[in-house]
């Protein structure tokens, strides 16, 4: 099915949770993530079963604390 | 306000602006700006807030100026080093331009103190310039419930991101889009947590932007909107966020009624171990 990540159209099989799309993206660290999927935020307990559908739109949104050896 | 011939030349181009002109420009001169962080965001975005003529400028820094600030802390210079950061940066933004009247807070934001300084002015917009999330979300937190605009950024490795909170607006707060600070042992390690030095450079350079825009009701925020940037790829994105009715401060049931301080882990240096 065809889902778009980060604006980007991507290809990805049926049935694929928030969880598994994050490693299928290669995010490294997915508790450094926030999920929007169609607009709404998904709480980060909910990620392993949210399943994505066609034509969901995704936004990984990483945190930043910025600085430099302050985390 | 009259202008004397020192001031119609100093501000010059932003007079010959159309959107900004004599009235925008006294705007400017009757603003107040909250700076918290005098590091690689705070200190490029005071240069230019300093050098646009805002009329108050606080700083808020409990540090003093070490040698590895300097790779991007362009307020600071060599012979500051030891010195406190927020007498440093009124030293820098006094010879830049002296209508600036600086108010320094040398101390560092906490859930004690934060109220009363962004109140202490009534300043009319704030510049999130910290390096950790434990400030992040106090700073967040204290201008929702203070009803004061804001602008939120961070930085790291070779990537930015910021967004501005214009409260009474539906607009989205830092809380709505990442719930709580991450947990404890998910911050990065040492070895990912350096920072090109030019990325505060780039991003505290558009909080100023946002600062100035909002003053003078030009153009649009980023309220609603993350802007990210990849400084490797040179790739600038702007993604829509929307308010989040579940958000603990800002949603629809607040949980966070009051402030509350973080554990803020940072990393030795020294030891490349995490501390905190």
């Amino acid at each position: 099915m065809n889902i778009k990540v980060n604006g980007e159209a991507k290809e990805i099989k049926d049935g694929v949770s928030v969880t598994e799309m994050l490693k299928i993206e290669d995010v490294e660290m997915p508790d450094m993530v926030s999920v929007q999927l169609n607009g709404e935020f998904v709480e980060r307990e909910n990620f392993p079963e949210t399943i994505l559908k066609e034509n969901d739109e995704i936004e990984v949104l990483y945190f930043m604390g910025g600085g430099s050896f302050g985390i | 306000m009259e202008f004397n011939e020192e001031q119609i030349e100093r501000y010059s181009r932003h007079i010959l602006l159309e959107e900004v002109g004599v009235e925008g420009q006294e705007k400017l001169l009757q603003s107040k700006v909250l700076i918290i962080g005098t590091g690689g965001l705070g200190a490029p975005a005071a240069m230019y807030l300093a050098a646009a003529g805002i009329g108050t400028i606080g700083l808020v820094d409990g540090d003093v100026v070490d040698l590895s600030n300097l790779q991007r802390q362009i307020i600071h210079q060599t012979k500051d080093v030891g010195k406190l950061k927020v007498e440093s940066g009124k030293d820098t933004i006094n010879e830049l331009n002296p209508d600036v009247n600086v108010i320094t807070y040398n101390e560092f934001a906490t859930s004690e103190n934060i109220l009363r300084i962004i109140k202490d002015q009534d300043y009319d917009f704030i510049i999130d310039g910290t390096d950790n999330f434990a400030a992040k979300f106090l700073i967040n937190d204290a201008c929702v419930l203070a009803k004061k605009p804001f602008s939120h950024a961070g930085i790291i490795r070779f990537q930015g991101q910021l967004t501005t909170y214009i409260p009474d607006n539906n607009t989205p707060c830092y809380r709505c889009i990442f719930q709580t600070p991450p947990p404890e042992g998910m911050v990065p390690t040492c070895r990912e947590a350096g920072v090109l030095g030019v990325m505060g450079g780039v991003v505290g350079t558009l909080q100023a932007t946002e600062a100035i825009k909002y003053i003078l009701g030009l153009g649009q925020t980023l309220a609603g909107y993350l802007l990210t940037y990849d400084g490797l790829k040179m790739e600038f994105k702007k993604i829509k966020i929307n308010h989040n009715k579940k958000c603990g401060v800002c949603g629809d049931a607040p949980t966070i009624t009051e402030l509350v301080d973080y554990a803020n882990p940072s990393c030795d240096l020294k030891t490349g171990k995490l501390n905190g």
